[in-house]
């Protein structure tokens, strides 16, 4: 598996993720300056957490007309897996990759903590690692990570269980006390249509390491690399494409 | 280049429009008339405004370190991991395996009082440029706060903005919080402290200190462009606080992380690339101290122009480039001839620069506009003539009287109230309740090497490549210090290390925060004199040099001086961090040992405070032998992996360091605990007796822990039981009290206390 991790100005998740690749997986992983108009030869591309261009307008709003875009678009559209973490999760709402959008924490205030997620859909590319319904405690740290959309767009996405990844309680149940930012039905990540680009708030690279307290993030990216690996995700060349 | 040296030389003259020197203008900067007779003397004439401007900045307190000088020289300074001491942008210190943290704590107090975003957030800003300078890259953050009450609606607004700047900038660059304090007292309402840390990680060889060496070569000004924001910051600084403060907001600068980011990642890509001597962050006193104290640490001269400065407003006087704090900016001395190599890198990075003006080796620090001398001071008498004083000291009557106050038989019985009340309102004082509140708005785990976040003893970070880890903490109680100086500052270093001992880390060195009232008042003078005494004396004892720090006086209002608070930022090493250790309970049926000895004292306890009122009685006793035994049997104790959670006793005593231990996990846990002492209630439950640590290991590995105490002559007592389970209770019996109480309860008032303060405020 090669991993292309895009890093805007003010990235700041983009080594975590690269380490996790590299040290963790110990699959490859280089970094695509946003400046770039070609993302070379990847497998998967990630769309890293931080606070591209400082968010001073909204996050991610101005990191969709960064000149890599149109590629990430395109090998989106070509259906390469794309994963957007946080920041970058962001940015695929912004740039219309992902329904809905993220506003500020219902507390109107940044949230740095673990929380407890549960896996809702594991029959995706992205979750196959993991157990049906599988309880995950990860870390979130964002001011802005309270997903909405309109009424019709939620039923959609939880009729055809596009709703990947959901805040519950530490027992596991939907609740609002479990719900750290307001998010709509609880909502942390979801997955398009074509099921090969997700977006999630919580930082799946930041739990790949006993040491760090917990490896829960791990599946994730192991679920990616079997499915890179075992040929389920088709290999491609996107050097031509966005060019 | 050739063109600027064949310019004029020979003496700085008036700029049309310049302000007539008169001793109100002197005043005004801060300066006294002796010091303006020294000015005099250096430049063999009367100084020009723009030298007038420069001067007062590099010989503030802020800059020039005047009334505290030849105290710090008492502090240690050297061992033989001490690889950069002070006087540097940060101290650096070897961690082993090639490596080198750079570390340093300053003060942003008074721009706080009146800005509390902006004043925090450029706090953090300032701090991490400090270390980035030095070639390392900023791996945490800590912050070390001190407010008023928070029944107080302006001391909410004050508590709540700071904390939210110190989080939006340390988040959006992206560097870790790994803890830190927060106190809340009276003496802070007028004038919080707000002081932030920042450590750097780098290779030994990528050292690179603030010099600007080699003459000829040329000096660029990087970065964000300079506006008229926080001219007099440093001069703001060295005074005190007053009504018309309000009126200094314009002293306040704008902080912006985001070219920070760009900064911090384009600095380290310059340092690494050797096209540049030098780099320095243009801090306090902006271009006049950074360029002139690079050029005195190399002993060479500068030669700049003002005019050439990249400028946010037009018309702007060499005067106002000088003092400009605007934030964002670094000073850098590249190599003749990498002129373009530099700027390539800081293209990549979006960032401007600008060749402001050369090195020279006549010594002088030359300032022009247009190429005309508006500013020529000898460099190094500018930078280390700063006349330095030793004040008048006299200890405050009243504080010594307060020294003398002795409990009565209400004091010693934990009052009238029942024990375990006691403890629900000792868990719900603000200073000792979970400082969540806090921490929550902090990213905490970026970066991916955070073993233990805020929230216990001290934060570990694991550093990549080796199977080492450092740990970091900061501690001061002002309370102890205003009682009792030269013994509270030594309990200040005492607690760092206890703190730093407790994840399994070994002390090495401290950067230390001097918060002070005015010096010119004798009770203060005495104050900073004997806590700089009781700080050296602890160091030794511990081998823990000073490598780093900032002083920060003047730190008054109308209502007085804040407690003198001498915070000690420390940092330790764990040789392998897999055997670090928590504050938290681990396990049902492991043993809890008391190591160190319980005593009668109360004087200075949060307990009288909260419960009486009362702030009296000495600082209790510290015993640096005693404390250095206790630190390397607990060492000991985790480097064989016996220990289950370790966690010293400080404010709240005995009882609130179990309670701590027992609510920290997810899954609060009970406790047994039966205490044979003869002491009464409140000594002995809530007593900050120092020297003492209260850890938990298996029932198996009992005779060992007491073992090792016994080694080291440490007193260790098995004084009872971790008890687990969802109806678990946290139950303490002795002579003289008992305590029962459902740990949930314990839990949920140390949780809640705060967010129900604040809530009050916001939604």
């Amino acid at each position: 598996m090669r991993v292309a991790i895009v890093t805007f100005p003010g990235s700041n998740c983009d080594y975590d993720c690269y380490k996790a690749i590299t040290d963790v997986l110990r699959r490859s992983a280089r970094f695509v300056w946003h400046g770039e108009t070609r993302l070379g030869e990847a497998d998967v591309v990630i769309l890293p957490g931080g606070f591209s261009y400082g968010d001073y307008l909204r996050a991610g709003a101005i990191a969709r007309f960064s000149p890599i875009m149109p590629a990430v678009q395109a090998f989106a559209a070509a259906g390469g897996i794309v994963l957007g973490i946080c920041n970058g999760f962001q940015i695929l709402c912004e740039a219309g990759l992902l329904p809905g959008a993220l506003i500020r924490n219902r507390g109107l205030k940044f949230l740095g903590q673990p929380v407890h997620v549960r896996v809702e859909n594991n029959e995706t590319l992205f979750t196959r690692a993991y157990a049906p319904g599988q309880l995950l405690r990860l870390h979130i740290a964002h001011g802005e990570g309270n997903y909405v959309a309109d009424a019709e767009t939620i039923a959609e996405l939880e009729s055809s269980r596009r709703v990947v990844f959901r805040y519950v309680s530490a027992g596991g149940e939907v609740l609002d006390s479990g719900n750290p930012n307001g998010s709509t039905h609880g909502i942390a990540g979801v997955i398009n249509a074509g099921g090969n680009v997700l977006g999630l708030m919580p930082h799946p690279e930041r739990s790949v390491e006993a040491l760090l307290g917990s490896t829960d993030g791990l599946g994730i990216f192991r679920s990616l690399q079997r499915a890179v690996e075992s040929g389920i995700a088709e290999r491609r060349l996107v050097t031509a494409e966005a060019g | 280049m050739a063109a600027t040296r064949e310019l004029e030389v020979g003496g700085a003259l008036p700029r049309p429009g310049d302000p007539a020197i008169t001793p109100e203008l002197v005043a005004d900067h801060g300066l006294s008339a002796e010091e303006y007779e020294r000015m005099v003397e250096i430049l063999g004439r009367e100084p020009t405004y723009t030298e007038l401007g420069v001067f007062s900045a590099l010989w503030s307190e802020h800059c020039g370190y005047k009334n505290s000088k030849r105290l710090l020289r008492k502090l240690p300074t050297e061992a033989p991991w001490v690889l950069q001491g002070p006087g540097e942008n940060a101290g650096v210190i070897d961690i082993g395996d090639g490596l080198a943290i750079a570390f340093k704590i300053e003060s942003h107090n008074h721009p706080s009082a009146v800005e509390p975003y902006q004043g925090a957030a450029t706090g953090v800003g300032g701090i991490l440029r400090d270390v980035f300078t030095m070639g390392a890259r900023p791996i945490a953050v800590l912050d070390s706060l001190r407010f008023g009450s928070l029944t107080k609606p302006r001391v909410r607004y004050l508590f709540a903005g700071v904390v939210k700047g110190i989080g939006d900038y340390g988040n959006c660059v992206g560097i870790p919080n790994l803890g830190g304090e927060v106190f809340f007292d009276d003496a802070y309402e007028a004038n919080p402290l707000v002081n932030a840390m920042a450590i750097g990680l780098m290779k030994k060889e990528d050292l690179i200190r603030g010099m600007a060496s080699g003459p000829g070569n040329p000096i660029l000004a990087v970065g964000s462009k300079t506006g008229r924001d926080g001219i007099h910051g440093a001069t703001f600084a060295s005074e005190e606080l007053s009504d018309e403060n309000e009126a200094k907001r314009p002293q306040v600068q704008v902080g912006d992380p985001f070219t920070e980011k760009l900064l911090l990642e384009a600095s380290l890509e310059l340092i690494r690339s050797g096209h540049i001597v030098g780099i320095q962050d243009m801090g306090a006193a902006g271009l006049a101290s950074s360029s002139s104290e690079m050029a005195a640490r190399a002993g060479t001269g500068v030669d700049i122009d003002t005019a050439l400065m990249p400028a946010r407003e037009a018309g702007m006087t060499p005067y106002e480039m000088l003092l400009s704090e605007s934030q964002e900016r670094m000073l850098v001395v590249a190599h003749a001839g990498h002129e373009e190599e530099v700027r390539a890198i800081l293209r990549k990075w979006e960032l401007d620069a600008a060749v402001i003006g050369y090195v020279t080796d006549d010594g002088l620090y030359r300032v022009r506009e247009h190429g005309r001398i508006v500013c020529e001071i000898p460099g190094e008498q500018l930078v280390q003539g700063c006349p330095t004083y030793v004040r008048e000291a006299t200890e405050s009557e009243s504080v010594r009287a307060l020294r003398t106050w002795k409990p009565d038989a209400h004091h010693l019985a934990a009052a009238s109230l029942h024990p375990v009340k006691v403890l629900l309102r000792l868990l719900a004082s603000p200073t000792i309740a979970s400082k969540r509140w806090v921490y929550n708005q902090y990213d905490t785990t970026v970066r991916t090497n955070t073993v233990v976040a805020p929230g216990g003893d001290a934060g570990v970070l694991r550093i990549r490549g080796t199977r080492r880890g450092i740990a970091a903490t900061t501690d001061c109680n002002g309370r102890y210090v205003y009682l009792n100086p030269r013994r509270g500052a030594m309990i200040a270093v005492a607690e760092a290390a206890r703190n730093v001992v407790c994840v399994g880390a070994r002390p090495r060195a401290v950067t230390d925060n001097l918060n002070f009232g005015s010096p010119l008042r004798p009770e203060i003078y005495y104050q900073l004199r004997e806590a700089v005494l009781g700080m050296a004396e602890a160091c030794r004892a511990f081998d823990t040099p000073v490598v780093s720090g900032n002083v920060s006086l003047y730190n008054e209002s109308p209502a007085g001086a804040v407690y003198p608070t001498p915070v000690v930022g420390m940092v330790g090493v764990l040789e392998d961090v897999e055997s670090h250790t928590r504050a938290a309970f681990q396990a049902d049926g492991d043993r809890i040992v008391l190591l160190g000895r319980n005593t009668d004292e109360l004087g200075g306890s949060e307990y009288l405070k909260v419960v009486h009122g009362l702030i009296a009685g000495d600082a209790p006793d510290v015993d640096l032998a005693a404390e250095r035994a206790l630190q390397e049997a607990v060492l000991e104790m985790t480097a064989a992996r016996l220990l289950h959670s370790a966690h010293d006793c400080s404010e709240g005593g005995l009882a609130v360091c179990l309670a701590e231990s027992a609510i920290l996990p997810d899954a609060p846990f009970g406790v047994d605990v039966a205490l044979d002492d003869p002491l009464d209630a409140a000594p002995l439950l809530f007593g900050e007796a120092q020297g003492r640590i209260v850890v938990s290991c298996a029932e198996a590995g009992l005779e060992a822990v007491l073992g090792i105490a016994a080694t080291h002559g440490v007193p260790a007592a098995p004084i009872g039981w971790v008890r687990g389970g969802t109806a678990a209770r946290f139950v303490i019996r002795s002579a003289a009290a008992a305590v029962d109480v459902a740990t949930a309860d314990l839990a949920e008032v140390y949780r809640t206390a705060i967010p129900k303060l604040m809530d009050r405020m916001v939604g």
